[in-house]
This record gives C-alpha cells, structure tokens and sequence, in this order.
C-alpha cells in the first residue's frame, strides 16, 4: 500500500508524459489525485507494516503530513482543471510536461513522508526539487528562469549538506557499540544515547540548514518569494501547502535523533533561533511589499518560522507546531489558488494595480477577505489556536519575552498583510456588469480550504487529535 | 594499498585546485571529469584489501558502484555540461567575483583549514585511510568557493559538483553500510540534477542572451 | 672515504655540462634534427674561456664578481648537498637551510651584476628575474620542508636517511608532491621553459639570457658553467627525493645520480619541445600552484604524523 502511494503518480506520469491528449492528462491527474487520497484515508483505518525491507514504515507524523499532501494536492488538481484551459495570458514553455512533473512531485512527496530511512528520505526530497523546477519555469518569462535558477541551484546545494549531514549521522551512529551503522530512523534513535556528540551536532546543524534551505528558514530563503511568486498559481499552492512541510518533516527526524540523545537543548535553541529570525524577516519584507503574490511567500516563511519556533520550544507547543502545519497548509494553498482567480481576472501581481476584488470577483472576494483573517491569526479560525498555544507555551516555559516578541511580529505581519490585501479587495466599481466569470472549479477548492480552516478553528475532529498529540509525542520533546 | 588510495586522494585535492585556478570553462569540466575517474578508482583501491575472492555480493556492489561512479561523473555529466557550454555560445572564460591567484591562496588556506577541522573531529570508526576525511572536506570547502565566487551559471554548476564529489569521498567511510539501493538513487539524482541545471542554462542564454548570473538579479524588493 | 669525496667532487664538476647538451639533443629529436653533438658545451666553454672579454667603462667589480660568485655559489651548493652516498664533503646539521641560501645568493649576484651595467635590457631581465623568484622561493622551502619533516632536522644527510626509510615512490604521495614543486621550481630557477625560453633571440621575452647579454669571454664561460652546475644541483636534488643516494658511497651511487640526472635532462628536453612559454603575467600563477602543491602535500605530511 505504501509503494502503491509512491509507485502509482510515477508510473502515472510516465502515462501523462507519453500521451499527447491533454484531456487524457488531467483525466490521470484527477483519477490519481482522488485514489491517492482514498488510499491515504484508508490508511487512517488500519495500521500498515514496513515495506520493501523495512524502508518504508509509516509512523504518526509520516502519516500526518501524508495527508495533508493529498488533501492539498485534490484540491489543486480540482482548480488545474479550468486553469490549464483558461490559465493567466502568459505563454507557457511546454504545455506537456506540466501534468507528469505534477504527479512526479506527488510521487516525491509520498516518498518524504512513508521513509523511515534517511538516505532514501534525501533522495526523495531532491526528487521533490527536481519535479518542481520545470513546474516553477512554466511561463515563458524572464523572471520565472532567475526564479527557478535559483531554486534549483539553492537548494540543490542545500539538499548537498543535508546529504553530508545524514552522513555525518551514519558515522555517528557507526561508532557506537550497535556496530553496524543503520540509517533508519529507528536504528539511529536506539542508538542516540551512545553517539559521538560532536558528530551529532554537526549533523543536526548541516541537516537544519540544507533542509532548512528547502524549507525557507531565514537566513536561507532567498529563493522563495522568487519561486513561490513566480510559478503558476496552483504549483505555489503545492510549494507553499505541501513542499514546505515536507522539507519540515526531514528536520524533524534529526531533531527525533537529536531527542533521543538526550543532548538536544542546542537542537532546541537552533530551532527557536532560525524561527524567530524568518518571523522577523518575514514580517519586515512583508509590511511593503507591492507584489501580491511575492506577499503570500513572505507569509509561507512567516509560518514556516513559527513552526520552527514551536518544535523548538518543545511540549504543548511542539502540538501547536504539528497544527499550524495543517492549518498553514489549508490557508496558504486556498490564497494562492485565489490569488490565482485575481490574476487571471486582473492581469498583474502588483496590489496597487488590483481594485475592487469583491465586486468584480464576489466569491474570491469573500474567501480572500475569510483567509487572509485565517492566516493572520484571528479567531475562529484554525491557526488561531496553533499560534496560542506556542505563545502560551513560551509564556509558560519562562520565555516571556520571547512570546511578546513572537506575538509583535505575528502582528505586524497581519498588519502587513491586511495593508496590501485590503485595498485590492475594496475600492474600484461595485458595477455588476464589470463581474468576470468565475468557474466553479476555481472557486469550489478554496471554498473548501476555507471551511476546513475555519473547522479546524472551531471544533478539532478528536481523531485529529488524537494523532497530533502522538505525533507531537514522537518528535516533540 | 592505502598508498594508492592516498595518492588518488592527492590527485583529487590537485584537481580542486587546479578547478580554482583555471581560466577557460571547458577546463573546468575536465577537471571535474578527472575527478569523477579519481573517484571510481578511489572507491575501488579502498575496498579492494578486504576482497576474498569469488564472485559474491560484495563484489558486485563494488563493481556497480565504481562503474556507475565512472559513468555517470566522468563521462555522462561533462558531456551534459559541455554541450550547455556549447549551446549557450558564450564566452568561454570563468568571470570570477575574485581575481584567480586570490582564489588560488583562498583555496590553499580552506585545504588548510579542512584539515585541521578533521583533527578536531575525530572519527569514531577506522577509516580506510587517514587522508580520506579532510580531502572530503576540502574539496566541499573547495566546492563552495567556486560556486560562490564564480558568476557564470555554468562554474556554479561545476561547483555543486565538486561539492558532490566531496560529500561522496566522506560516503566512502560508510559505503558498506548503506543499502545499494539508496546509493543507485543518489548518484540517479545527481545525473538528473545536472541534466535539469543544463536545461536552465539553456533557456538562460537563450532568453537573456548570456550565462552570468550577477544579471539574474531583477526579482528583489 | 677520501675516495669517495674526491668522486663526488670529480662528478660535479664534469657532468654539468653534459646535462645542457642532453637537453639539447632531446630537443632536436623532438624537432627531427640531429642537433649539435653531445658534448658541445664543453666545446662553447673551451672555446669561450680562450676569448677576450670587453667591460664597458660603467661597470664596476660587481660586473666581474657576478658570473665567479654563480659558480663559487652553485659548487658550495654541490658540495653541501649528498651527490653520491650519504655524506657530502661540506654537509653539517642545518646544511638545507645553507643550500637554499646560496641559491639564492647566486641569484643576487647575477642580478646585481646585470643592474650594474646601466643598460635597461638587463634591468628588465633583472626585475622579471627578481619577481619570479620571489615566487619561486616558497615553493622551494616548502618542498624542503616536506624533507625535513620526516627526519626532525634541518640536514640532508638526516632527511636521505629518512627518505630511503620511507616507503618508495607512489605510495608516499607527499614526497611525489614535493617532486613536482621541485620540478616546477628547477625549471623556473634555471630559466626553462615554461618560465623562460633559453633559445629565443628576441630581447624583449627574455629574463635570464638578457641578464648576461653584455658578459663576454671567461665572463661567459662561467655564466654558461654556473648555470649548468645550478642546474645540475638543483635537479640531483630533484633525483634524490625519487631516489635517495645509498648509504655507501661509491660508484653505484655515481651510476644512479648520473642515470637520474640524464632521464631528468630528457625530461626537461622534452617539457621544453611540448610547451610554450607561458605568458609573463602566468607565470607567477604557476609558480603559486606549485607552492600550493607542496603546501598540500605537507599538510597532508603533518596530518599523518599527528593522526
């Protein structure tokens, strides 16, 4: 079952990639994306053994972040439809390779999640770069070329040292008395307690920035507001909803090492570090930004930051990390497949440009004006709870003033947000006649996105919290 | 025999240097194709002592390794990137951000430094041989240098490969204990990776008529 | 024991020259001639000792002294360093330290001797001379460095003793990398190509032949002796790193020393028929990769010693 989650895009792919059709193409995609996600759900029934030698394990997490993927991906799928047919007005390199590259990048980010050997986990994380780049080079523009350029070399390079780092772990877990030197998660963390400290160190440090890299962790980011603004609006919604966590997921089996070892309060501090400062970053970047798009990236490394924070702080608020990685993804994703209908209807990213969205775009509107509440933190929406329950976490582990300084930017990035978004939304001619068609397939994703984000606000299904508190249990501290 | 493998391993340190040091862009990939043959025959010398005789697993994994190493670093890769280089009909000088013989001296000081580093990180296993650790080392460092103080995107793409070569050296600590499977994908990955990277620098110079890539700087804020 | 001093002494003082007509035949070859007979510079040296000499009246003794201090330096320099056994007529205990300096005390006296005759030619010559060996030096101190490692002591016997100890050739790749820097630094120090084409008629891409342009007669024929002794010194230097001398001296360490001098003539023949001279600006750029060869190789030398 889990190869089948792996196997079956890939081969998919191939399908998509040799025919020419492109109603065939996204006949597969859609078929894929829909048996993807009841594979997923019926994984959530019964318990799954190792496969394929025990490289393949699924474990609370694994399974977690799994299903975000899929669910994300269906929706984007769902939106691909009217959007290849009608798409923005640019002209796209190769028509024919954006529906393989999609499955392809599916395929890649199974494999993050049901690995449970680090070296595998590498190859499947730089098979998720490799899937993307064509995705991020789409429209024959010369920003979208500088903008996968660099994310193809940044983090290649990056997803390099993390390679070094598993490495480093292998040598580590080498030298202890287990002899044999195992790179599954489970070997390695049997044999934390015994490695050479500063083996494990330097691997946590490499592992954290070359992953980190992938993730969009300041000071390593540089390429994502590029990338994420630069390819078409439904592969932002998989880079910023699914990639990203991902990458996320890779850091967290060091960091599970790193716990096992007991010697983790450097792991801890690193995490809270780079979190604060891509909050930091993040929030400056996003007060005066004039791109839309380039906007919701800055938010993405926003999020990812607080993540890091909450894994870092450990506890209740390694919970709180595990939820905002669902609610960040069901809001991120349904702004960009908005920002998407916006321009299409509007031709260009830049906000000043952009008036009046709720009366020419009513339903895009509502749920841009719905997520933008969502992902700055008001209640009742979902990532309401998970960003309390890191400040709360903070206040309580006597880190006051880390939690005031968490809550500031969390402000002035909403603030930031709220300036660029708002105007575009309001403003311009409330004429009915000016209202742009708005197919149902791009309006029914984010409209789901949105309702799923504001459940997970107001009432959390217990199953989910269940496994949230499990997972945060397995690489929470 | 750890004679041979440190001999290769000197070879490789030369190699690195010799990458910084060079003016024209078709010498680089050269080098770097050396050092792929460098490389296949390093993981050959170091796991050789320990062959018993007969034809068995070990040996096969041996033999796939070190003609898959050869194939894909020393022959599939520079021809990927010499073509780039071709089609792109760009000047064939490396442009460096730092003049040459200042990059040499930077070179050497990072060899230096790399094999202090490795005096202070003990490792815990016998290596095959006592060089092994800070070459890998250097020729990272080495590796990163010329990515970064290079502006063409085809010495960028050389670099990530110095750096390969490099985290692959450190790998040869680790070659028997990590399942072939997962060795075939890294160097699978490292083959479509530059196949991808050559595509770009394609389009690149197509779409803005150069490789440099201090011009690829229009998306800030 | 006398015998085999008065050896090293008869070997260094006739071989030399035989090296510069090896080079040259070498080169024919590669040129499909046949090329001036072997012994020819013992001829040029025979004739040029009969000639007169002609000193322009700006020069001062330092135009004499320069061509005798060359080879005064390069014969000290031959009986400092062990040609044929384990021991050399004048080596001591910091003896490599006496071998790199008399080197280059040679070197200032022919530099000094060409600035003394006011002309700017030789100034030119002596300037790139001055530069390049500026460059040339680390990489020598470096390579002897790597010698000296080893052996805890700054004296060749020391480091030949610890040289024919260690394991040989390709499996001691240090010792190959400091072969190389020595390789690199004889032709530069001896004005070979790639560093400088000793044929070229053309002043202006001249260094070391324009810094003699004026010296005449005897002058000349010491000129053309010290610089063949300098590098016949350098390159047994050079020899023995491959193949330490033996600890009995004697015929057979003879026998080796010439053997390896002669394929190292061949070598340098055949360096010099393959390549073209680098440009001026790249020269200090080989130079440095030298250098930095040898510096590698003697970290590497270190590291073993302390892992």
């Amino acid at each position: 079952m889990l190869t089948l989650l792996v196997i079956l895009p890939a081969v998919a792919g191939v399908l998509a990639l040799l025919s020419k059709d492109l109603r065939i193409d996204l006949t597969l995609l859609v078929a894929t994306a829909v048996a993807h996600l009841v594979a997923t759900a019926w994984l959530w029934g019964g318990a799954s053994g190792p496969e394929l030698d025990s490289l393949l394990m699924l474990d609370m997490p694994g399974r977690l972040f799994l299903s975000i993927t899929s669910v994300i991906f269906l929706c984007v799928t769902l939106y691909t439809i009217p959007y290849i047919r009608h798409g923005t007005h640019d002209k796209p390199v190769s028509l024919q390779r954006f529906v393989p590259c999609l499955l392809w990048f599916l395929s890649a980010m199974s494999l993050v999640a049901v690995t449970q050997h680090l070296a595998l986990m590498w190859a499947a994380v730089e098979g998720t770069t490799l899937a993307s780049a064509p995705l991020v080079y789409f429209y024959r523009r010369q920003g979208a070329l500088e903008a996968s350029w660099k994310y193809l070399l940044l983090c290649s390079v990056g997803i390099a040292l993390a390679l070094l780092g598993t490495f480093f772990l292998g040598i580590a877990a080498a030298g202890t008395s287990a002899g044999a030197s195992d790179l599954t998660l489970a070997g390695l963390v049997r044999a934390a307690p015994f490695m050479a400290r500063p083996w494990l160190k330097a691997a946590f440090v490499l592992a954290l920035v070359g992953y980190g890299t992938k993730m969009g962790l300041a000071p390593l980011h540089t390429w994502l507001p590029d990338a994420h603004s630069e390819a078409p609006s439904p592969v932002s919604a998989l880079l910023s909803g699914a990639l990203l966590n991902c990458a996320f997921l890779a850091i967290l089996r060091f960091y599970q090492v790193c716990l096992a070892s007991e010697d983790s309060e450097f792991a801890k501090h690193l995490l809270v570090l780079l979190g604060m400062a891509s909050l930091g970053l993040a929030s400056a970047f996003m007060v005066s930004q004039r791109d839309y798009k380039r906007l919701l990236a800055y938010s993405s490394i926003e999020n990812m930051g607080i993540m890091a924070v909450g894994m870092g702080l450990g506890g209740a608020a390694s919970y709180g990390a595990l939820l905002h990685a669902v609610n960040h993804s069901l809001c991120k994703a349904g702004l960009f497949l908005l920002a998407g209908n916006v321009l299409r209807a509007f031709g260009t990213t830049k906000a000043r440009e952009v008036r009046g969205v709720l009366g020419r775009l009513p339903a895009t509107g509502v749920l841009l004006l719905a997520l933008l509440l969502a992902i700055g933190g008001a209640p009742p929406f979902g990532p309401f709870w998970s960003e309390f329950l890191i400040f709360q976490s903070a206040l309580d582990g006597a880190h006051a003033w880390l939690g005031i300084l968490f809550v500031s930017l969390l402000a002035v990035a909403f603030l930031g947000m709220a300036g660029v978004l708002l105007p575009m939304l309001s403003g311009g001619l409330g004429n009915l006649d000016e209202r742009s068609a708005e197919h149902r397939l791009s309006v029914l994703p984010p409209l789901v996105l949105a309702s799923a984000a504001l459940l997970m606000g107001v009432y959390i299904p217990p199953a989910l919290a269940e496994a949230l508190r499990q997972a945060a249990g397995v690489v929470g501290g | 025999m750890t004679g041979y493998a440190d001999f290769i391993l000197l070879v490789v340190v030369v190699l690195d240097l010799y990458v910084v040091a060079t003016s024209r862009l078709a010498s680089c990939v050269h080098a770097s194709a050396f050092q792929g043959v460098a490389l296949a025959l390093l993981s050959v010398a170091l796991w050789a002592p320990s062959y018993k005789g007969g034809v068995d697993g070990h040996l096969l994994h041996l033999a796939f390794l070190s003609i898959g190493t050869l194939l894909v670093k020393a022959l599939v890769i520079p021809q990927l990137v010499l073509r780039a280089i071709r089609e792109a009909n760009v000047r064939r000088e490396v442009e460096p951000f730092v003049s040459l013989h200042l990059s040499v001296l930077i070179a050497a000081v990072l060899v230096g430094i790399s094999f202090w580093l490795s005096s202070v990180l003990v490792l815990p296993i016998p290596a095959p041989t006592t060089l092994l650790v800070p070459v890998a080392f250097a020729t990272v460092l080495v590796g990163f240098l010329v990515l970064v103080s290079r502006k063409k995107a085809v010495t960028q793409v050389v670099g990530y490969l110095m750096v390969e070569n490099g985290i692959f050296i450190f790998g040869q600590t680790l070659v028997q204990r990590i399942p072939f499977a997962v060795e075939l994908g890294i160097l699978l990955d490292l083959l479509v990776g530059v196949f991808v990277m050559g595509i770009a620098i394609h389009h690149i110079s197509r779409a803005f008529d150069h490789i440099d890539t201090e011009l690829l700087s229009a998306l800030k804020d | 024991m006398a015998m085999e001093l008065a050896l090293h002494v008869v070997v260094l003082l006739t071989t030399p020259l035989l090296l510069l007509g090896v080079i040259q035949k070498t080169k024919a070859w590669f040129a499909g001639r046949s090329g001036p007979p072997l012994l020819q510079p013992y001829f040029d040296f025979w004739k040029l000792l009969h000639k007169g000499a002609v000193y322009s009246r700006t020069t001062t003794w330092l135009f004499r002294a320069g061509p005798i201090v060359g080879v005064a330096t390069a014969l000290c320099a031959g009986l400092v360093l062990p040609l044929i056994g384990a021991r050399s007529p004048l080596g001591f205990s910091g003896d490599i330290i006496l071998f790199a300096y008399l080197l280059g005390l040679g070197r200032f006296f022919a530099m000094s001797a060409a600035l003394d005759t006011g002309s700017s030619f030789e100034g030119m010559g002596a300037s790139r001379e001055a530069a390049f060996s500026a460059f040339a030096e680390p990489a020598l101190l470096l390579c002897l460095a790597i010698l000296c490692v080893p052996a805890r002591s700054v004296g060749f016997a020391d480091a030949f003793a610890a040289l024919r100890s260690a394991p040989p050739g390709f499996s001691h790749p240090t010792y190959l990398a400091a072969a190389l820097g020595l390789f690199a630094v004889l032709l530069a120090e001896n004005s070979r190509i790639p560093v400088d084409d000793p044929n070229t008629h053309l002043e202006l891409t001249m260094i070391h032949e324009v810094m003699v342009l004026d010296h005449g007669g005897p002058d000349l024929a010491f000129v053309l002796y010290g610089s063949a002794m300098k590098l016949f010194v350098v390159g047994a230097l050079l020899v023995h790193v491959i193949l330490p001398p033996p600890l009995e001296g004697g015929w057979e360490g003879a026998g080796v020393l010439v053997g390896g001098q002669l394929g190292l003539a061949i070598g340098v023949g055949c360096v010099e028929s393959m390549m073209a001279r680098l440009r001026l600006p790249r020269v200090p750029q080989f130079l440095v990769g030298a250098s930095v060869l040898a510096g590698v190789g003697l970290a590497a030398l270190l590291y073993r010693g302390t892992a």
